[in-house]
């Protein structure tokens, strides 16, 4: 237990003290992760507004595909990426393997399906007669797609911020296709997994903590969003 | 409703597309050469002593992938890597016979040790002999924990075993599949025998509780010498590797600076790495 207990002191400190490693490697997660759930959501948003606009065949085979998707392990998708972006995959000429955009790009194909089926899902919580309603004054298409987007921004923002939460705790990506370069690819998870393989915790206690307190930030976030939808149709 | 999809679609392309170039951009500003290299050298900390120094005396930025000999070896064939850093001979010869490597460069060496629990449950403590250690551990109820990732070490462990022609039975075997360190600390916990260099395990924190600690069993065998070698990938093979700046940093590393900082590494107040002189 003191073993703990001095882990815990020792990483507060360096917490208060913005250590520069630290301080860089929380930068670091933040700035990857923001990308790559920006570029999930302007690929997810209208992928998800798509579904739920146009009836087609196999659009609910569609969308049990991108459930499952949803509980998909990290290192398989890093895997398949790995696959594209080595040398030997199509890729490989861009030189892409180990750096800060591999792990937007394996970010980014991860939470896709989660953003759209979020999206689905919040569009389908809204009162038909919006849409109905919108038709019959005459409304096109695109229009009716911002009406629902204005009526659903609670679901929608709900989606990106759990999108959020994934790629930022999410190690098998980071791992795999960034490769744990310190000062370039080093994230808060393979800063914590390679502590942790040095016997080390306390930079590995100072990022959890600080780990923890962003996923406990983006949930109330998540629970605000949702408390405005249910408040509103509930 | 076509024309908004295509319109859509390209809007998210031309955002993807930017949002790639300014997280590029930053890293193709100054000139890298990416080395994949064992475990063992991120974890104890020499890399963290050596990698600066190289970078302030030239510019160049080494990014280091610690990834075990045998997966280091694989990036330098795939041509994911310009430079391996790694210790297992054999493979070494062979990458180089195929093709992809230019030349062993020999950087230095420290050794492994058989470490395991103070009790001995095998008997082996104080053998000279590694191949007759592990007939022994073979034969006893003790427990060994491999790293079984296809690194230097197990490499070496595979050989040992080969040489005492037996194998530990399957309940005594852990193979584990993960770094040094890690490993160490899995035979930490079971209290079991391991294989392991040098600096590593003198950087163990074991903890207050001296009775659990693990301990040295069996040493000094001239087949656990650990040699430790740099290769840059062969530019025939794979033409877009950074052959001059890998070149800089082996020529660098022979240089007096940089064998003062490899000599007078020290993991708990013992030299751990010896650099080799040329021949």
């Amino acid at each position: 237990m003191q073993y703990l207990f001095e882990s815990l002191g020792k990483a507060i400190s360096l917490i208060v003290q913005c250590d520069t490693e630290l301080a860089l490697i929380v930068w670091f997660s933040l700035k990857v992760a923001l990308i790559s759930t920006m570029a999930a959501s302007v690929v997810g948003i209208p992928a998800g507004f798509a579904i739920y606009l146009n009836e087609f065949r196999l659009r609910r085979v569609l969308i049990t595909v991108l459930n499952s998707l949803l509980a998909i392990p990290t290192v398989v998708i890093a895997l398949f990426v790995y696959s594209f972006l080595s040398r030997r995959g199509i890729f490989g000429s861009l030189n892409l393997l180990y750096t800060q955009s591999a792990i937007i790009i394996g970010q980014t194909i991860l939470v896709i399906p989660m953003i759209t089926i979020f999206v689905v899902s919040a569009l389908s919580h809204l009162d038909i007669r919006y849409r109905k309603t919108a038709m019959t004054l005459g409304a096109d298409r695109r229009q009716i797609a911002f009406l629902l987007l204005h009526e659903a921004k609670f679901g929608v923002a709900a989606a990106i911020a759990a999108a959020f939460g994934r790629v930022i705790s999410e190690i098998g990506v980071s791992m795999m296709l960034g490769g744990n370069i310190k000062g370039v690819t080093r994230t808060m998870t393979t800063a914590m997994a390679l502590e942790y393989d040095k016997g080390e915790f306390v930079l590995a206690v100072a990022l959890g903590m600080i780990l923890m307190t962003i996923t406990l930030g983006i949930n109330i976030l998540i629970n605000y969003f949702q408390g405005n939808i249910n408040e509103r149709y509930g | 409703m076509k024309a908004v999809l295509l319109s859509s679609v390209l809007r998210v392309i031309l955002v993807l597309v930017v949002c790639f170039a300014v997280s590029v951009l930053p890293c193709s500003a100054q000139e890298v050469v990416k080395m994949s290299t064992t475990t063992s050298l991120l974890d104890n900390g020499l890399l963290d002593a050596l990698l600066p120094v190289f970078k302030a005396s030239t510019g160049i930025e080494v990014h280091a992938i610690a990834r075990g000999t045998g997966a280091a070896i694989l990036d330098g064939r795939d041509g994911n890597a310009d430079l391996i850093f790694v210790h297992a001979r054999e493979l070494e010869e062979q990458f180089i016979a195929d093709g992809y490597g230019l030349k062993r460069c020999p950087i230095m060496y420290n050794d492994f040790v058989l470490v395991g629990p103070q009790q001995d449950p095998a008997a082996i403590n104080g053998l000279n002999d590694i191949v007759a250690a592990f007939c022994k551990l073979a034969s006893s109820p003790a427990t060994f924990v491999s790293r079984g990732d296809e690194s230097g070490t197990h490499f070496l462990e595979k050989k040992l075993w080969k040489e005492a022609n037996t194998q530990m039975p399957a309940a005594g075997y852990l193979s584990v599949g993960q770094g040094m360190a890690r490993t160490l600390l899995v035979a930490f916990e079971k209290q079991a025998y391991t294989l392991v260099d040098r600096a590593t395990f003198l950087n163990l924190n074991q903890g207050d509780d001296e009775t659990s600690h693990l301990v040295i069993h069996c040493e000094g065998d001239k087949k656990m010498h650990n040699i430790y070698t740099l290769i840059a990938v062969n530019p025939k093979m794979h033409p877009h590797v950074n052959l001059a700046a890998a070149e800089k940093f082996i020529t660098w590393i022979k240089s007096a600076p940089a064998l003062k900082i490899i000599t007078e590494f020290k993991v708990a107040n013992t030299s751990v790495f010896f650099p080799i002189k040329e021949d």
